[in-house]
């Protein structure tokens, strides 16, 4: 094991794949000569060619749509979304072709691409730059999304995506990227995709979380575990295919159910598990499940604003003790 | 199909063998699209059925000068490209049928015609949305070192949308072999080009991109195979994207739902247009200069009618897809 942050366990990773399979390379705005907005491409360029780390000019829609041509041919091109607001420029190549390419085609043309970069609640970046990106994505047959919370998992599940052969939209954070952690050394260390994890285990309630969520709710869980409640954590990590086996076998064990997410709660990841939870699970459950989401609103600038937009931890702390009916709460 | 050995008819520029087979194309995606017309008036096709009658020697033209090994990709109105390219029009057939044997296995109908066997790339029906891809398959080509080219057909409609730009730019920008053939046939839908563009000399815009760039008269078979010609040598030789603009016509509305068209072109104009069918102007020049006699003529139309014929009997006797394939090819195991 190496100790590393998560931007260099997504350098390792594409280095890694890069090395292992020539079909593999980088297209997107600043992935080479600049190193990448947030460096995750660094010393790429370098070490691979302007061949294989390809500089684009700002066109989401015209560069996806590259990758995806060249997937139908047999490259497997990993498309760097500088961060994912700009992925909505692309969504038509990505929902309309990458998604439903081996559908329409009756099988002939597979699209292995991975589409990959921050998204999420940065810090004061406001409404266009801080905002939850997986929902648009993850309602669509055809598409894989993942979201990986550790280093660990930012390389093992984007090793798994580069290897995939269907599109895979990655989302990474901003807020992730400098956050250190264990990474095995094993070139072939993988995580496959559609498989949660239990962060933490615990007895009275579960907490479905990830991303930025998940800390918070370890957070939460720590001070809980204080006033004597057992939190379990899980973290599905890709949110399609969803790992429903494993986050329903912990509300089983649990009874007790909460799902955070930083997004806007309507129509969005929490309702999905929820509502999974309730009708596999529902005579299991000694509480209903509750919710922890982002406020139905964008993201304002305004540091004091900004803060009541996303989930903290109180609110975490809050709804586990209602559905554990924790006086106080 | 080009037959080198045989000595080319000095007053039509291609020998009687080409002459031949491009005549039997260009009859054979016109009996196809006429028989789709009446299977769809019968209720066999449903949704979206876009023929391309008029524009026939856009296609034949086009693939007339490609290798085998080369790729096309194409819009919704795709079914000419793709036969000319080399499906099988019983499996094409099928498709619009929505059968178990269509090329798709009936999942995605006539707008969405793929043939990985001939490297046929596709029936796309967001307009503009693959002319990305085909700047995409012209990278792969290079990224791996081959001198294949791919040909990218789409209609004015597309001119307007950001993805022919962003596109033409890529190409031009990153050098790679792809032929952009605008199928100009006036009418996006039911908005003319001067609706449309602030250019309506659509082929300027190469120049614009710095790439090669001419406009071609659809309605002739031979000028669409010189200009075609000159794009793949820029493409195969210098890596060079082109735009061509074939001036065309589609003698059928938009889409069978829209079968006369009427709204916002006069019938007059219609007619007008309808006097320079591809298909007539080539049969009379090559029979004019002793290419074809009119035995040819006759037998190349039985040929035609009874692949046709075969193709509509063999769609229509196809089994529906199995109910489990609702599931099947959502991605790729």
């Amino acid at each position: 094991m190496a100790v590393m942050t998560y931007r260099e366990a997504l350098n390792l990773a594409l280095r890694e794949e890069m090395h292992r399979d020539e079909r593999v390379f980088v297209i997107g705005e600043e992935v080479g000569l600049y190193e990448g907005a947030y460096k995750v491409t660094q010393g790429l360029l370098k070490e691979f060619g302007p061949k294989r780390i390809v500089d684009t000019p700002i066109a989401e829609s015209g560069f996806t749509g590259v990758g995806i041509g060249a997937a139908m041919v047999g490259l497997r091109p990993v498309v760097e979304m500088m961060t994912f607001n700009f992925a909505l420029l692309a969504l038509d190549q990505i929902v309309n072709t990458a998604a439903k390419m081996n559908y329409m085609s009756g099988g002939q043309y597979p699209i292995p691409i991975v589409v990959r970069g921050p998204g999420g609640p940065a810090h004061q970046l406001a409404a266009q730059h801080s905002q939850s990106m997986e929902s648009y994505f993850y309602h669509v047959p055809g598409l894989k999304v993942v979201r990986p919370s550790t280093p660990m998992d930012a390389k093992g599940l984007l090793k798994s995506a580069i290897r995939d052969d269907n599109p895979v939209i990655f989302i990474e954070s901003e807020t992730l990227y400098a956050v250190k952690g264990e990474v095995p050394d094993d070139p072939e260390f993988t995580i496959p995709l559609g498989q949660a994890v239990v962060r933490r285990e615990g007895t009275d309630v579960t907490v479905i979380a990830y991303m930025g969520m998940m800390y918070r709710a370890m957070e939460a869980a720590e001070a809980l575990e204080k006033e004597g409640i057992s939190v379990e954590i899980v973290d599905p990590r890709t949110l399609r295919p969803m790992d429903e086996k494993t986050i329903v076998g912990s509300v089983r064990k649990t009874h007790r159910a909460v799902v955070v997410e930083a997004g806007a709660g309507f129509a969005g990841m929490g309702s999905e598990i929820a509502s999974f939870i309730t009708e596999r699970a529902f005579d299991d459950l000694d509480a209903p499940v509750e919710r922890v989401t982002g406020a139905n609103a964008p993201m304002p600038y305004a540091r004091n604003l900004e803060k009541l937009k996303t989930p903290t931890k109180e609110k975490i702390v809050d709804a586990i003790k209602r559905v554990c009916y924790v006086n106080g709460s | 199909m080009a037959q080198k050995t045989a000595k080319a008819t000095p007053a039509l520029g291609v020998d009687a063998g080409t002459a031949k087979d491009l005549l039997h194309q260009m009859m054979l995606i016109r009996r196809f699209e006429e028989k789709a017309g009446e299977n769809y008036a019968l209720g066999k096709i449903g949704g979206f059925l876009h023929l391309s009658i008029g524009e026939e020697a856009v296609a034949v033209g086009v693939t007339s000068m490609l290798r085998e090994d080369d790729y096309a990709i194409s819009t919704y109105r795709e079914h000419g490209h793709a036969l000319a390219k080399g499906v099988d029009p019983k499996r094409a057939m099928a498709e619009l049928f929505g059968r178990r044997d269509g090329l798709s296995k009936g999942k995605g109908g006539s707008m969405h015609l793929f043939d990985k066997t001939v490297n046929f790339l596709g029936g796309h029906a967001i307009v503009g949305s693959h002319l990305p891809l085909a700047a995409g398959v012209g990278f792969a080509i290079k990224y791996r070192g081959g001198d294949q080219v791919i040909v990218c057909y789409f209609g004015d409609g597309a001119v307007p949308e950001g993805e022919f730009h962003e596109a033409l730019n890529l190409a031009a920008l990153w050098k790679l072999p792809v032929i952009f053939m605008c199928e100009n046939n006036r009418y996006a839908m039911g908005t003319s080009l001067e609706r449309a563009l602030a250019q309506t000399e659509i082929y300027k815009f190469g120049q614009t991109y710095n790439i090669p760039c001419e406009p071609v008269d659809g309605m002739d078979v031979l000028a669409i195979r010189e200009a075609t010609a000159r794009a793949v040598e820029h493409a195969r030789r210098d890596k060079l994207p082109s735009l061509l603009e074939a001036r065309t016509y589609r003698f059928r509305g938009h889409s069978m739902r829209d079968p006369a068209g009427a709204v916002y072109r006069t019938k007059e104009e219609v007619e007008k247009e309808k006097l320079r069918d591809p298909i007539v102007l080539f049969r009379d020049r090559a029979i004019g200069a002793g290419a074809l006699t009119e035995e040819d003529l006759k037998a190349i139309e039985k040929d035609v009618n009874d692949i046709i014929d075969e193709a509509v009997a063999f769609a229509d006797a196809s089994p529906e897809p199995d109910p489990e394939e609702l599931f099947t090819d959502i991605y790729k195991d």
